[in-house]
């Protein structure tokens, strides 16, 4: 290190050496410097250096363009299935909505058929009763009848007498009868 | 004493015990001689080593890229790969680091730089070429003029030229007795010294790597000799040798990088008004 201390020194200060300081700069070498840098960057900024951020850019385009389309791809699929549901939902409503309608039908119409039957039977029943009440009436005035006429005769060949158009007689008869109905009804 | 370094450098047969002194590299193993003058006017140029390793590191820088980069895919294989990992490099680590996107338009010019001093810087550890050319004072000289005559004309012309040197001088947030200080000192520490700064922390670096190696060889060599000390002592120089050549490869990268970091750090200063 020494040596080159001196040598320094002894070139800075002008000494007789044939060597120039390590500090010095040649005009010649610059200019070859200068030159080389400007031809290496003509060269490679104007021929190398656009080719590659051209496809550098196209690399970023077609990633973020494959990025985009496949989000785009999965709102679509997202937006579907959304409709789906919206429509399975719905159908699922209508279902349901039909399906208390037809409970609903079918209690009205049983109900309907019951009250139908109900009324019919009703119909019946009083019919079956009115139609009773006058065959016994019927049963009841021919019996009364038919006993009186028993009775009468009886009486008369017990008597000796006819009755049979008497008034009295047929008087007697009713409340003869109607006297029996009372015990009996009591 | 130069002179006698000479002579004591030439003798393959100086070695420890054989009476001649250390032959310490100095300043004579930057110093090349004219294969060839020419004058071009009243200037002559010394065509050397260095010349020619300036035009083999240009022809390789520009015959790689070119290739890399001749027909540029969208799935990059083999070279473009290698010359992609650059390019990103340069744009996304330095460009854009320092500028933002306005770093894209400026990525050719810090590239150019970046790839030329990394590669003038790593012939000094290749076999037989063994120079780094950037030891050589006038190269990062050449290129801290460039970077001088490239950003300072730009921050006039963006910032124009009153707004350019109070923005530089005058920086916001000071108490006004400061600028008395202030303002010379960033005038000098930008305009004036800065080109200094940039040229010389590539050169000084590069010199003193290279000084480094060159005299860990030659003591590997002097050191031969029928002594126990002098053996060890070759065996110990030699693994130095070899330590700080991988050392350089890692300083030779790295002082590209610093220079053409504090390149954009610059240009981007240019481009607005910095603080």
């Amino acid at each position: 290190m020494t040596n080159l201390f001196a040598s320094v020194a002894v070139i800075a200060s002008g000494g007789a050496e044939e060597m120039p300081s390590v500090l010095s700069v040649p005009i010649d070498e610059l200019i070859i410097g200068l030159i080389a840098f400007f031809v290496v960057f003509g060269v490679l900024g104007k021929l190398a250096l656009p080719a590659i951020k051209k496809t550098l850019d196209e690399r970023t385009n077609t990633i973020e363009g494959g990025i985009g389309r496949a989000e785009a791809a999965q709102a679509e699929a997202q937006q579907v299935l959304e409709e789906y549901k919206a429509q399975l939902a719905a159908a699922r409503e209508e279902a349901s909505a039909i399906r208390t309608q037809a409970q609903a039908d079918r209690t009205a119409i049983i109900e309907e058929a019951r009250n139908e039957a109900r009324v019919a039977a009703q119909a019946v029943t009083t019919a079956a009763e009115a139609q009773l009440a006058a065959d016994r009436a019927q049963a009841t005035a021919s019996l009364t009848r038919q006993v009186g006429e028993l009775a009468v005769g009886l009486a008369g060949k017990v008597v000796g007498v006819s009755l049979t158009d008497d008034a009295r007689v047929r008087q007697t008869v009713e409340d003869f009868i109607n006297d029996l109905d009372q015990q009996v009804a009591r | 004493m130069s002179a006698e370094v000479v002579t004591a450098n030439g003798g393959p047969s100086c070695h420890l015990m054989s009476g001649c002194g250390f032959p310490a590299p100095g300043a004579e193993i930057f110093q090349f001689d004219a294969v060839l003058t020419f004058d071009i006017g009243s200037l002559s140029f010394n065509i050397t080593k260095i010349t020619f390793l300036i035009v083999l590191v240009s022809v390789v820088l520009m015959a790689f890229f070119l290739y890399a980069f001749r027909k540029p895919k969208l799935v990059p294989r083999g070279a473009q790969n290698v010359g992609e990992l650059g390019y990103t490099f340069i744009r996304d680590g330095i460009a854009r680091e320092a500028m933002g996107k306005d770093g894209d338009k400026f990525v050719p010019f810090l590239f150019t730089l970046f790839f030329m001093i990394w590669l003038m810087n790593f012939v000094g550890i290749v076999p037989f070429l063994q120079i780094p050319v950037t030891s050589i004072f006038a190269i990062p000289v050449a290129f801290a003029l460039i970077v001088y005559l490239s950003w300072v004309p730009l921050g006039i012309y963006r910032q124009g030229f009153i707004p350019f040197f109070k923005n530089m001088m005058f920086p916001p947030g000071v108490p006004a007795p400061m600028y008395v200080l202030l303002a010379p000192i960033e005038f000098i520490s930008n305009i004036v010294v800065r080109p200094f700064t940039h040229s010389v922390r590539l050169f000084a670096n590069m010199f003193a790597g290279h000084l480094l190696i060159a005299s860990f060889s030659v003591a590997t060599f002097y050191l031969i000799s029928a002594s126990v000390v002098g053996i060890l002592g070759s065996v110990a120089s030699f693994a130095v040798t070899i330590a700080l050549t991988g050392f350089e490869v890692l300083i030779q990268a790295l002082q590209a990088y610093i220079f053409t970091l504090l390149t954009a750090v610059y240009i981007s200063g240019a481009l607005k008004a910095e603080h």
